[in-house]
Formats: C-alpha cells, sequence, structure tokens
C-alpha cells in the first residue's frame, strides 16, 4: 500500500504520514490478531488442531533441523500471542493513528518533536514483531496481558514515553483556546497505562528472556488485576472514548449531545475505574474488603460509562436517519449499543453472587469479546473509515456498499460469539455447582467441557465471519489507495 | 485520629470534588465556553466544505 504520489499527499499543516503508517499497521495487525483468534477457537473446538501446524512443519524443516515445531503453534504459546495482538498491536495501533489525526486536527498544529515521531511508529512496531517471536518461543513474564519479557518493556516504555511527549508537545502549541474533550481522554489513556505498566512490570531479570514479579501471592495477584483492569479501563476504554468524541460527532456532522455531561463523563470514569480492579479475585485470597471495594467501585463505574455511551448516540438526535443512508456511522453508534451492553454486564457479573456462577467459565470470555469486537473493534473500524479517504485524499472509500457488507458481518460476528459464549459460560457455571442427593458433584468437569462443543464451534464461526469483514476492510482499503487522483481530489487532500 | 476517621475524609473529599466539577461543568458562566469547545472539531475545515445546515447546539 505505498503511494508513489506521495507529495499529492503530504497536507501543508498535518503530519498525515504517520497517522497513515498507523492505519496501513491497524488494519495488517487486526486481520493477523484476529486470525490467530479463530485458529485458537478452532483449537478449542477440535484440540487435534493443536498438532496440525506443529506437524507439518516438522515434516517440512523442523526434523531435519532437531527442532519440535509443535510447541509453537500450541494454545498455551498463540493465546497469549492473540491477545497481544489485537490489544497492543491492533487497538495500540489504531489509537496511536487516531490520537495523533485528531489532536493534530482540533490542536490546528503539526505534530510536535518531528523526529520522535518516526520513532514510535517504528519502535511500536519493532515491541509487536518483538512478541510475535518471543511469545510462540515460550518467554513469558506470566502476567496476563503483560507477558512480554524485560527487554520488550524496556523498549515499551522508551516508545510510551516518546509517544506521550509527542502528543504533550502538539496539545501545548495548539492554536485553538480549547483542549477538545477527546484529547483529555487519550492523555488520560496515555498516563495511566504509563503507570500501569511500570508498577506492574517490576520485575527481577535472571536471563535476557527471563524475569520474576517484584511482588508475591496475593499482592501480585493484586498488582496484576489493578494493571489487568485499568488496561480495560484506560487502553480499551478511555482511549476509545477519545475517538469516539470526535469521530461520532464529526461523521454525524453534529457537534457532540452535551459537552458539559462529557466533562462530568471524563472525571468521573478515570477517578472510578482505578478501584475495580478487585473483582477479578472474587473469593480467592485477597481480603474480603478488597474483595467487597472492587465490587461496589464497579457497580457505581454503570453512572459514568452509560453517562458517556448516551452522550455519544444522541448527538444522533435529530439525525437518525442518516443511519439509513451511512454505515460508517452505524459502525460507531453500534459500537456504542455494544459498549453500552458490556457496561452494564461487566458491573453485574462483578457482584459476587453472579460472579459465584460466571467465574472461570466462558462467560467472562463473552464478556470481554463483547466489548473487544463490538466496542473497539467496530468504533476503530467506523473511524478508519472516516480517516481513509482524508489520509489520502479521495471523495469517500472505494466501495460504501462494501461498507455496509462489513458491517453485518461485524454485528453477526460479534452476536454468534456473543451468544455462543453466554450460553456455554451460564451452562458451565450450572454444571460445575450442580450437587447430587449424596453431596457429590454431579458433573465431572470433562463433562462440561464436553457439553461445550457446539457453543465453540459456534464462537469458531462468529469470529471467523468478523475476520471476513476485516478482509473485505482491507480490499476497499487497498482499492481506495489504488484509485487515481484527480487534480480536485488532491486539492481537497489539502482541506 | 484512626484510620476510620481518615475514611470518611476521603468519602467526604471525593464527594466535595464531584460535586465541584458538576457545578463548574453545568454553571451559567461557563456555558459558551463550552459550547464553542464542542465545535472546535469542525473549525479545522474549509468554509465551503463545511457541511451548510449544520445546526449549533447549545448544551442545555
Amino acid at each position: 500500500m505505498s503511494h508513489s504520489n506521495a507529495s499529492a499527499l503530504e497536507h501543508p499543516t498535518y503530519d498525515y504520514d504517520v497517522v497513515r503508517k498507523f492505519t496501513i499497521a491497524t488494519v495488517i495487525w487486526g486481520i493477523v490478531g484476529m486470525a490467530v483468534g479463530v485458529l485458537i477457537a478452532a483449537y478449542l473446538t477440535w484440540p487435534e488442531l493443536n498438532m496440525v501446524l506443529g506437524n507439518a512443519m516438522n515434516a517440512f524443516i523442523g526434523d531435519s533441523i532437531g527442532v519440535d515445531f509443535r510447541q509453537f503453534f500450541h494454545f498455551g504459546r498463540l493465546r497469549p500471542l492473540h491477545t497481544n495482538a489485537v490489544i497492543f498491536a491492533f487497538g495500540g495501533s489504531a489509537l496511536m493513528a487516531t490520537s495523533f489525526y485528531v489532536v493534530q486536527r482540533t490542536s490546528q498544529v503539526r505534530l510536535a518533536f518531528a523526529p520522535l515521531v518516526p520513532f514510535v511508529f517504528w519502535g511500536w512496531q519493532l515491541v509487536i514483531l518483538s512478541a510475535v517471536i518471543t511469545l510462540p518461543m515460550g518467554w513469558t513474564s506470566s502476567k496476563e496481558y503483560a507477558e512480554l519479557e524485560w527487554p520488550i518493556d524496556i523498549l515499551i516504555t522508551f516508545v510510551w514515553v516518546a509517544y506521550i511527549a509527542v502528543f504533550v508537545g502538539t496539545i501545548r502549541r495548539r492554536k485553538t483556546k480549547h483542549i477538545y474533550v477527546g484529547n483529555w481522554f487519550y492523555l488520560a489513556f496515555m498516563i495511566v497505562i504509563a503507570i500501569l505498566h511500570l508498577v506492574n512490570n517490576a520485575e527481577i531479570p535472571v536471563t535476557i528472556g527471563k524475569s520474576y514479579s517484584a511482588y508475591a501471592g496475593t499482592v501480585d495477584a493484586m498488582v496484576q488485576w489493578w494493571y489487568g483492569h485499568n488496561a480495560v479501563g484506560f487502553l480499551l476504554t478511555a482511549g476509545f472514548l477519545g475517538m469516539m468524541y470526535y469521530f461520532v460527532p464529526k461523521q454525524a456532522e453534529r457537534p457532540i449531545y452535551s459537552y458539559r455531561l462529557s466533562i462530568v463523563h471524563f472525571w468521573a470514569l478515570i477517578s472510578v475505574y482505578m478501584w475495580a480492579g478487585g473483582h477479578h479475585l472474587h473469593y480467592s485470597t485477597l481480603p474480603d474488603w478488597a474483595q467487597n471495594a472492587g465490587m461496589v467501585m464497579s457497580l457505581i463505574l454503570l453512572a459514568p460509562s452509560w453517562g458517556g455511551m448516551i452522550n455519544g448516540m444522541m448527538t444522533l438526535s435529530g439525525a437518525w436517519h442518516k443511519l439509513r443512508t451511512d454505515p460508517i456511522l452505524r459502525f460507531l453508534v453500534v459500537s456504542l449499543s455494544f459498549y453500552g451492553m458490556s457496561t452494564f454486564e461487566g458491573p453485574m457479573m462483578s457482584i459476587k453472587t453472579v460472579n459465584a456462577l460466571s467465574h472461570n467459565t466462558d462467560w467472562t470470555i463473552g464478556h470481554v469479546h463483547s466489548g473487544a469486537l463490538g466496542w473497539v473493534a467496530m468504533i476503530t473500524i467506523g473511524s478508519l473509515y472516516h480517516m481513509i479517504p482524508r489520509l489520502w485524499g479521495r471523495e469517500a472509500m472505494w466501495s460504501t456498499k462494501l461498507i455496509n457488507v462489513h458491517f453485518w458481518l461485524a454485528t453477526v460476528g460479534t452476536v454468534f460469539y456473543i451468544v455462543a459464549m453466554w450460553v456455554n459460560g451460564i451452562m458451565q457455571g450450572l454444571m460445575w455447582r450442580a450437587v447430587s442427593a449424596d453431596g457429590t458433584l454431579a458433573y465431572s468437569f470433562v463433562q462440561a467441557v464436553d457439553r461445550s462443543f457446539f457453543g465453540y464451534a459456534l464462537r469458531t464461526l462468529g469470529g471467523a465471519i468478523f475476520l471476513v469483514g476485516m478482509g473485505l476492510m482491507a480490499y476497499n482499503f487497498w482499492r481506495t489507495v489504488k484509485e487515481p487522483v484527480t487534480s480536485e481530489a488532491s486539492a481537497n487532500a489539502a482541506a | 485520629m484512626d484510620i476510620n476517621d481518615w475514611r470518611g475524609v476521603a468519602v467526604i473529599t471525593c464527594l466535595i470534588a464531584f460535586l465541584t466539577i458538576v457545578f463548574w461543568a453545568y454553571s451559567k458562566k461557563n456555558k459558551a465556553r463550552f459550547d464553542e469547545a464542542a465545535n472546535v472539531i469542525f473549525e479545522d475545515e474549509d468554509e465551503d466544505k463545511k457541511p451548510a445546515n449544520r445546526e449549533k447546539r447549545s448544551n442545555d
């Protein structure tokens, strides 16, 4: 997707080059991360598949060089690759692309610290590439969503500091009076991720590829889930809310429903999220008061979450008819519906009595994907469809029809996925707790696994449908960029 | 003071902080500047590309 007409794309004020690069990276890593997701979903449906790729590689090269490739393709090695690829490679690149785009356009200045900008892009790609290599090799600090080992952690720190410097530097030299609310959310995401990363990855290196956490036992668990929940709260929520506050009003061509609500939304959301992590450790060795605090804070979190969702949705009031003709707006609005659903589901699951049923079941996986596919991916896709024509100086995407097909594939895929996991999760929870008259467990664990087959198959299908949609997006993207530029269009690129 | 007093202080401090933000955000005095801020996202367009009949929404 390199552009031969680079000079025609240069914007007089803004640095669109890095935004274009991150946009391409978002689509590519989205496809890679989701493809690995579909693969490991198939592993869970048909466990024999765990060995297929490894055996093929062994026959091809492994046997002759004495390396058993089966380890590299096993579920345990690929699962962290999937989560890191979709959260940090797809989600991270999407946030970097859109934050650089939004901060420039709402500050009306070019990015600050120009020499750092390519470092942010290539440094982040190097982090991702290191993850793609080290995770299948089995290098892991064993911290969920923070598996990368200490040398990569250090690289992340440098890239992140450069990222914050560019973003804050751009805001500081802004020509507009206000710092637009979207930028507040982006900045909160950057700062909190920096703190979380440093605290949770405090570790003692042993070799180049192995370290041990600085924390022990229950404290380690609490630090981990303070990290884990706030990675959800700030990377997957606050960051994407920054996206929402720019792209929803922009695509609807109406200002946000209530700017004042957005201020209350911001401060309430960032101050409450911090305390909710304890709900990941219900009925564990974590002290009861900390579990209860996590539960109560999670319940309070419903208010700011829905405040933000309503603010986004109501921006369309008086313009609902646009949904009929504009599939990009449909992506953005449906992502808000999934956001509302999963931020209702989350507080409900944090109630200890509900959690007693849902914990460790597929319900949790369903909840995560309702947020990840429905909210994070769909708001990203909508924002990308908004940005791509503007970044490459085109009137619109090559095919609006394909966007519409993508919309339906994404929606149907997400619904298949989450329904399958709800049914599986509740069934597993009920089977695990069922007790016979004599007090023994009614079912063995493997019976619940056996009954989960249909749900696993449906989940694989849902994920595959979503992935096909991403493929259509890549094709539409490629055709949009390949389209010959008219002089009129390149003039508009400068607009 | 023992720790329970501090817990009370923390709760009241948070409540005051929250109410201050709400009053600040919704005060009449700040209405104009927040309306202006809400429209910042449309100021980066050329005049001819601005949607013709985009209504200015005021935040009530």
